[in-house]
């Protein structure tokens, strides 16, 4: 079997004496859409935010492109890494929030060039084109001079998003992207996911709109109560579901 | 019924159409503006009073105003608070990452140090180190427990009176500083340190690019208020014989008996020097508030700048 984008296997994680994630195994292809949907505190942020180790994990193992994130395995045993080294492992994914997150105190530009110029290091000069043909790319070219909150929410998410193609990461995991968005403005948002769908992404999505899943996931995964219940296409998953739980959710959201 | 009325009458409003485009006319505020006035009147008064009286001869508050003395002082006053701040504020940047450590033991240590050094005079402290000479003449490194060692030299030769005030007002300052500095890291939202760990940051670039910039707007206007106090609280030195700015008006006026005057003269160096700073304050909160002012202020604020 060749390796996957993200697989994970057997991944536990609590907070005290609450489990949050039960043990989840999962694999997402390289260049796939994978969309996880489920009722709220059924693990599927906590779970996406483990991907990238924001969550360290409690059992199992989890690798995104055949590697540990935030791990060394020695003697059949995780280690922790010391921060740079967790940091470094991290780089190969990219990440959107769901309340964007941005620098609040650095510009558009300043936003998008932060990390490469910090962490990769590489010319200024060669960033910032870069990043000049990234905020293009989201229909923010004039806005590189303007802060943060000088632009709407869909505006910001679209940064977030240029922001995290600036480190040119194999994989992209978002957050519930839209949920904080005004209606009129989730559209713009998900054109530009759709885009970078097309374009051969791999991405990690948790979402709320069942449509997207349906016209952009190769797959859905419906978790509940920290355990995968049911994955498929999205012709299986949100149309002809086979577990009850999955029933009453879609019944719920539809 | 009544319901009715008023819509008939709206049904005449047209004749009076025209007015509607016309501005509205403000509330306005008779007393408050009665009041202001009166105000303005009676400083005017005080203000003509203090010039004309003689007897707080102004002659002599010129007369002294740039004597060298009291520059010296305000010069000196100046450098000990330029550098027990710069110091203070090091040191309670240090201990306000100790506190927020998860190490418990870090943690403790700086607690236990603001604890110590905000709860005694800072009075008391100062005189402390001018006399520590007293508990321990002889200052030297070596290792504990009677190991090798190697002398210094003794107390009251490397703490001298200046030392000993550099000392006191910069440890007693670290204190207060650690506290607003962690409270502004505290201000800063959680979320950032995800978004920026996202991208691959980590440690001091993490803390020093994304963090303190935004801890600094929440730091800046009490470490404004802190300057400005450590400006008029280095005068507590003149316990330890140090000429500062008060001090040296306090030495010449117990040669001439002029106090007022001279104390005029050492108020209007102090209220020079604090209106300086707070212009730097002011420069550097406008710095820091970028992106988090609204635009309507930063667009005036430029429009101002470049009258």
């Amino acid at each position: 079997m060749s390796t996957a984008m993200v697989e994970a296997k057997g991944v536990r994680k609590s907070y005290g004496n609450l489990e949050i994630l039960k043990g989840i195994d999962l694999r997402v292809e390289h260049g796939s859409v994978t969309c996880l949907i489920g009722p709220s505190g059924s693990g599927k942020t906590t779970f996406l935010r483990c991907i990238n180790h924001l969550e360290k994990i409690n059992a199992g193992r989890l690798y995104v492109d055949g590697s540990l994130v935030g791990y060394e395995e020695r003697n059949g045993r995780l280690h922790e890494m010391r921060d740079k080294a967790t940091a470094a492992s991290r780089r190969a994914s990219g990440m959107v929030f769901q309340r964007f997150n941005l620098f609040p105190h650095m510009t558009i530009m300043g936003n998008i060039i932060e990390a490469p110029i910090q962490v990769q290091g590489r010319p200024r000069k060669e960033i910032i084109a870069e990043a000049q043909v990234l905020l293009d790319r989201v229909g923010l070219g004039d806005r590189g001079r303007s802060y943060p909150q000088e632009l709407s929410g869909g505006q910001q998410q679209r940064v977030a998003i240029a922001r995290a193609l600036a480190m040119k990461p194999k994989l992209m995991l978002f957050d519930e992207p839209t949920s904080a968005l005004d209606p009129e403005l989730v559209g713009e948002v998900l054109d530009v996911m759709k885009d970078l769908a097309e374009e051969g992404m791999s991405m990690v999505v948790v979402t709320h709109e069942l449509a997207f899943a349906r016209q952009v996931a190769d797959h859905v995964i419906f978790m509940d109560q920290g355990v995968v219940v049911e994955s498929g296409p999205p012709s299986q998953v949100l149309d002809d579901p086979q577990h009850e739980r999955t029933k009453a959710f879609l019944s719920k959201v539809l | 019924m009544q319901t009715q009325k008023p819509l008939e009458q709206a049904g005449h409003v047209p004749a009076t159409a025209v007015e509607e485009s016309a501005p509205v006319i403000a509330l306005k505020h008779p007393v408050r503006n009665a009041i202001a006035v009166l105000i303005v009147v009676v400083a005017a008064l005080a203000a003509i009073d203090v010039a004309l009286n003689d007897r707080y001869h102004w002659d002599v508050v010129a007369s002294y105003l740039f004597a060298p003395r009291i520059l010296t002082g305000a010069v000196l006053t100046l450098v000990l608070t330029l550098v027990s701040m710069s110091v203070g504020i090091s040191l309670g940047a240090v201990l306000a990452i100790m506190r927020l450590s998860e190490n418990p033991i870090l943690s403790m240590i700086a607690r236990a140090y603001i604890w110590f050094f905000r709860g005694t005079p800072l009075l008391v402290q100062l005189i402390f180190w001018y006399n520590i000479a007293a508990l321990y003449p002889v200052i030297a490194l070596g290792l504990p427990f009677g190991g090798p060692s190697m002398v210094l030299g003794s107390a009251n030769v490397l703490i001298s009176p200046l030392g000993a005030a550099l000392l006191g007002l910069s440890l007693n300052e670290a204190a207060y500083m650690a506290e607003i500095i962690r409270g502004g890291i505290g201000s800063v939202d959680r979320v950032q340190y995800d978004a920026s760990k996202a991208l691959g940051m980590s440690g001091s670039k993490l803390m020093r690019r994304i963090i303190l910039p935004q801890a600094m707007r929440v730091v800046l206007p009490p470490t404004g208020n802190q300057v400005i106090s450590m400006l008029k609280g280095t005068s507590l030195v003149s316990v330890l014989a140090i000429s500062d700015l008060l001090y040296s008006a306090q030495i010449i006026y117990s040669e001439n008996y002029q106090t007022i005057p001279l104390l005029i003269v050492a108020s209007l160096w102090y209220l020079l020097m604090t209106t300086i700073l707070s212009f730097f304050q002011e420069k550097l909160e406008r710095h820091y508030g970028r992106g988090f002012d609204s635009v309507i202020k930063r667009k005036r604020s430029r429009k101002v700048r470049s009258a």
